[in-house]
């Protein structure tokens, strides 16, 4: 369970990819629902889901920081300059600042008047009303903002990933997945950099 | 003797601005005035809802009806039909549009009194930026002293706007296009 010097911890690659699965999501059934109209079948059944799902979200995230706390993560890749290491860090560190405020601003959207929230009719989330004025209305602008600042976020840390997957063919997306992740040298990392720089060219 | 007559003559002088117009702040700080509306919901129901911030003054003379005046400005804001998310959909553009047009308001022109208590009060109401003639079929409801030292005189009111009149589009179904408007006016004197 532990993570390895070179690897993610299981449950910390599960957490990853399911959180990424329901954050892409609940955006885009957030996005597509606010327009819905009065008569659609989903007016109702949409923004429960997306509670639902949200609500399991807030949990995951916490488990998530718990696993993190405890496990750590593994050392940065050698390859990975101080300036990659830094930006990394920064943008992991505002994707789950960003994940949480999200979290926050919708409980404060759907509990201004005190109602709870429902999650799959299994339970309700309690509601403690008001704590600023026009409540549903700020929560929910941040709400959208904060959302479409996490997309964009993620979209870049996707970017990233993939950059050092198929570009600089090193293994930060390998050790978030269950493939083997080779204990690369540093070396040999560099080496096979600067024979991709002169491929890429080639092709293009 | 004497006493009791100067006595009477003070009571008869302090009642009488009461017969002659007044003007009245609506008792908004004690909350006896409501503005409300209600709505159908889908055709089968009914949605009540009110305006929890509103502000106005009318002047009623009650032996010239026809000469009072009532002007009422309305908080979009603070739409209230008990419920968070409905009341963040009422303040959107979609209906209300209050960061664009936080203020209603209701300025009578004339008054037409009829049978008894009744009158119609004739004004022009502004929403959402729209202002329109409207009529409320109105009734004083009372009037009198209060237990605590001042003076005050009720009405009621009812009249019923269209939506898409006031350049709101109704998303709600053909049921809903008519909203119905209930006002409690209590005013004190000034």
């Amino acid at each position: 369970m532990q993570p390895t010097d070179n690897s993610y911890s299981a449950v910390s690659k599960l957490l990853h990819w399911l959180m990424a699965l329901m954050i892409f999501g609940l955006f885009g059934v957030g996005f597509w629902m606010v327009d819905l109209t009065y008569y659609s079948a989903w007016y109702k059944t949409a923004p429960h889901y997306h509670k639902s799902v949200g609500i399991v979200l807030a949990v995951l995230l916490l488990v998530r920081l718990a696993v993190f706390f405890k496990n750590r993560k593994p050392a940065p890749l050698a390859s990975h300059s101080l300036l990659v290491q830094r930006a990394s860090k920064l943008t992991h560190g505002l994707l789950y600042v960003l994940l949480f405020f999200i979290v926050v601003t919708g409980y404060l959207i759907s509990t201004a008047d005190n109602r709870g929230i429902e999650v799959f009719n299994w339970f309700v989330v309690p509601g403690f009303g008001e704590f600023f004025g026009q409540q549903a209305d700020r929560a929910g602008l941040l709400h959208q903002w904060l959302a479409y600042g996490l997309i964009a976020l993620a979209v870049l840390h996707a970017l990233g990933a993939l950059k050092h997957h198929f570009i600089d063919k090193d293994a930060t997306l390998k050790r978030m997945w269950w493939s083997k992740t080779d204990n690369a040298p540093v070396s040999k990392n560099l080496t096979g950099s600067t024979d991709l720089t002169n491929s890429t060219e080639e092709n293009s | 003797m004497k006493k009791l007559v100067l006595a009477s003559l003070f009571t008869t002088l302090l009642a009488a601005p009461a017969l002659q117009a007044a003007d009245y702040v609506i008792d908004t700080q004690g909350a006896h005035a409501f503005v409300q509306f209600k709505v159908s919901h889908l055709g089968y129901s009914w949605l009540h809802g009110r305006f929890n911030t509103f502000s106005g003054t009318f002047s009623y003379d009650d032996k010239n009806l026809a000469a009072s005046k009532i002007q009422l400005d309305i908080d979009t804001k603070s739409v209230d039909s008990n419920h968070a998310e409905r009341d963040k959909h009422l303040r959107s553009p979609d209906f209300l549009n209050v960061d664009k047009n936080g203020k209603a308001s209701f300025v009578s022109s004339k008054v037409v009194p009829k049978d008894g208590a009744n009158f119609d009060l004739v004004g022009n109401f502004t929403l959402n930026g729209v202002t329109k003639e409207i009529t409320i079929a109105a009734m004083k409801t009372g009037e009198g002293k209060d237990p605590w030292g001042g003076y005050r005189a009720g009405f009621e009111g009812k009249t019923s706007i269209n939506l898409s009149d006031y350049g709101i589009k109704n998303i709600l179904g053909p049921a809903s296009e008519t909203v119905h408007l209930d006002l409690v006016v209590e005013g004190v004197r000034k």
